[in-house]
């Protein structure tokens, strides 16, 4: 009796030691937050560096698009400990800075000589500052994206479908410079027989529920003349969101959509527009730069057969596009930020951010983007480095929530249910914006 | 057996315990071991019903919890009732009420008077048409919205082979007239078995001997339907559209996963635009407000039409 009981507290001590010698170990695990999507799988391989040159492990809470916001903007609000590391989408940076969910990172970007100078100047005003324009940091460039266009190459170079394109519109099908050249591809694609198939002309985000339609129509309406806002005078935006060029623009891209897209693309996001050109349905196809690197190893639909244009211009030469990515934060609520840090650190170093572009993720760094070889290191690379120097980005006000679901509500009731003008749209925008800011006391 | 065990408790518990417990009267004892329940219904339905109650007459945004909230009185519930929006919100929600509980009602009492003639294989019958029913709502709205895919949708398929319509014009989620019956039918799939078996239980319990004594009177099976069957399952009927009204004016899952309140705004109902303000733009102040009001319709509605069914078992 003795023996089995002096066995089983024997026992009982081995497990507590092995335990208590284990949570020790993983004490500093750092917990990084992001979406779930395939950048996401690159950054864990790379991170396994970071274990193996400081020993502090890494835990990983990916989240899928369409729950992401919701998910990590709860747990910032309830100041939870999940993340000590997030990587939050750029429009979250205002609400953010206010509200004391990320630690600022001037004094630390000062002490370990981090220059923001050092970063391509487009993702440092995007994911890094708030107020915008002031050197006010609360991330570090993380991921580059932005949105540009894929192309079905193979159909493009067919000699018959070019013979006919010529023809009928008299310039060569290639890929487009304006968005009215974009649509007469789209149109002469839409419902056409290529190898026995119906396709369909081009892939347009019209999602309703997140940010879709907003990130897709903005992608247009920039360089239609679009502005947000007066930019002498902040908050005023009568006559610059609804100016006539903003009407033009927007009345484009409902054309588009019920020109053509496939049947039943009406709520159309990333997944979705991924989904419709690898199976072939559609010869171009709009969405972020991240979606690239998959892409182009698509049996499929990869190799040869892809190609990628920046967002073409508007009607008055104005060329720009809507920017997406993020930059790395640490979460002021977590108990482990002198190890967050060290990752940011690590992070920012020239070689670790070379890997993370060999891998798949787009790097913000300079010396990575303005090598001489990057433009030749990937089929996409030029496409991207031409896009990323014409951004520009939704509100990164605090309250950037009720904006953005003020734009979707009024561009999807215009565009995909077809009610009102795009007058009636863009007016009704100005009204639902100024009351957000009425209430949040700028105006 | 039971009273062995009984003694044997009686005996282990400690004297001065037993002396206190000897001192609690009945009603004490039965509030003691009700205690326990009031409290948790207290913590998850009381109190968040009277703090939401009082959220509602403010600013609070529940993403800016170091912002100082402002009390603006009956603001939130002026702005909700002169918002055109919530008006079409409603609008829409009254329309998807009228049309799921009319279908439900109709096939779901039709479908149970068949059953209820007791033919050969009733019984398998019954349990094939209650599968819907037993579905997870996710599976379903999942499930659906293959179905209706304009490009490989069987739904989409099957009516273009009835009607010569190309699959791909029939594009039942995005088109703005034919979105709202998309969930309409779906609805109607699922939940017309459970009004079939809430009115199949009303026409059990109708006494056999009436029917006899009708037959007696030589009155036809039409006159019979209309003076002893619909009346005396008339109670059973009217609690089922009170369930299934309440529950459809409250409908989420399956807007969401079908449409997410598109193409527009189209099929956006109340509880859409609900979660939209409260848990994408953080007006928490205004949503609860919106919630009271849909509260108080939803309470007010149900206690008229409880009182109606009241008379209706009276008569």
């Amino acid at each position: 009796m003795k023996s089995s009981l002096k066995l089983a507290l024997g026992l009982a001590s081995a497990i507590a030691a092995s335990t208590a010698v284990s949570n020790a170990a993983h004490a500093e695990d750092l917990t990084l937050c992001w979406a779930a999507w395939d950048p996401a799988n690159a950054l864990v391989e790379l991170s396994k560096d970071f274990t193996k040159e400081t020993g502090i492990g890494m835990k990983f809470e990916f989240v899928p698009w369409t729950n992401y916001a919701d998910r990590f903007l709860n747990e910032l609000n309830s100041h939870g400990k999940l993340c000590d590391l997030i990587i939050g989408d750029s429009q979250w940076i205002g609400g953010a800075a206010e509200n004391g969910h990320y630690v600022k990172l001037n004094d630390f970007f000062d002490k370990e000589k981090i220059s923001m100078d050092d970063f391509v100047p487009a993702t440092v005003v995007g994911y890094s500052e708030w107020p915008k324009n002031t050197p006010n940091y609360w991330a570090l460039p993380a991921m580059g994206d932005v949105v540009g266009w894929t192309y079905r190459k193979d159909w493009f170079s067919k000699p018959e479908l070019q013979k006919e394109f010529k023809e009928k519109y008299g310039w060569d099908l290639g890929p487009p410079a304006t968005f009215d050249q974009l649509k007469q591809i789209a149109e002469f694609f839409q419902k056409r027989q290529i190898d026995g198939k119906t396709v369909y002309g081009a892939s347009i985000y019209t999602e309703r529920g997140s940010e879709g339609i907003t990130m897709g129509a903005m992608d247009v309406l920039y360089s239609y003349g679009f502005q947000y806002e007066n930019p002498k005078k902040p908050y005023e935006m009568e006559g610059f969101v609804n100016s006539a060029d903003s009407v033009k623009g927007l009345e484009f891209y409902k054309a588009l959509y019920d020109c053509c897209t496939p049947p039943g693309a009406s709520n159309s996001y990333m997944g979705e527009g991924v989904d419709a050109f690898k199976s072939g349905q559609v010869a171009m196809h709009m969405n972020f730069a991240f979606t690239w690197p998959g892409l182009q190893k698509d049996e499929n639909v990869g190799g040869d057969k892809i190609g990628y244009f920046v967002n073409p211009k508007g009607p008055g030469g104005a060329q720009f596009a809507q920017l997406g990515g993020q930059g790395i934060s640490v979460v002021s609520y977590s108990d482990k930020q002198e190890s967050a840090l060290k990752y940011i650190k690590w992070f920012a170093n020239k070689d670790v951010q070379a890997k993370w572009w060999s891998l798949g993720g787009y790097s913000c760094l300079n010396s990575v983007v303005k090598d001489p070889k990057f433009p030749s290191s990937q089929p996409y690379a030029q496409a991207f480095l031409d896009s990323m120097a014409i951004v520009k980005d939704f509100w990164a006000e605090p309250s950037y929530a009720p904006l953005l679901q003020a734009s979707q509500k009024r561009f999807h009731d215009y565009v995909v249910a077809g009610q009102g003008s795009a007058k009636d749209a863009l007016d009704g925008l100005v009204k639902d914006w100024t009351q957000v800011f009425q209430d949040d006391g700028k105006m | 057996m039971l009273n062995r065990t009984v003694e044997n408790v009686a005996r282990a518990t400690p004297e001065p315990l037993a002396r206190k417990v000897r001192g609690i009267s009945d009603k004490g004892l039965a509030w003691l071991f009700i205690s326990p329940t009031i409290l948790l219904l207290l913590a998850i339905n009381i109190f968040p019903l009277f703090w939401a109650i009082y959220l509602s007459f403010t600013n609070y945004r529940a993403n800016r919890p170091n912002e100082v909230v402002k009390n603006l009185g009956f603001a939130n519930y002026q702005r909700i009732l002169g918002d055109q929006d919530i008006w079409i919100a409603m609008q829409t929600t009254a329309h998807f009420v009228f049309w799921t509980i009319l279908l439900q009602t109709l096939i779901g009492f039709t479908l149970a008077w068949l059953i209820d003639r007791k033919f050969r294989g009733h019984a398998f019958w019954t349990t094939l048409i209650l599968v819907p029913m037993m579905l997870s709502p996710a599976v379903v709205g999942n499930f659906w919205r293959f179905l209706y895919e304009p490009q490989i949708g069987l739904f989409s398929y099957v009516i273009s082979f009835v009607s010569g319509i190309p699959p791909t014009s029939i594009q039942m989620l995005s088109n703005v007239s034919l979105a709202p019956w998309s969930i309409i039918i779906v609805d109607t799939w699922m939940w017309t078995p459970y009004v079939m078996l809430i009115c199949l239980a009303g026409l059990r319990s109708i006494p056999e001997y009436i029917y006899e004594a009708a037959e007696v009177d030589r009155a036809s099976n039409w006159r019979q339907f209309w003076s002893i069957t619909l009346p005396m399952a008339l109670p059973f009927i009217m609690l089922a559209v009170l369930f299934r009204g309440i529950e459809n004016f409250k409908m989420f899952d399956m807007v969401n996963l079908l449409t997410g309140g598109g193409p527009g705004s189209t099929t956006e109902v109340a509880s859409i635009t609900l979660k939209r303000q409260a848990f994408e733009s953080w007006r928490t102040g205004y949503s609860s407000a919106f919630a009271i009001i849909l509260f108080v319709a939803v309470f007010g509605l149900a206690n008229i039409y409880v009182k109606a069914l009241n008379k209706v078992k009276q008569r």
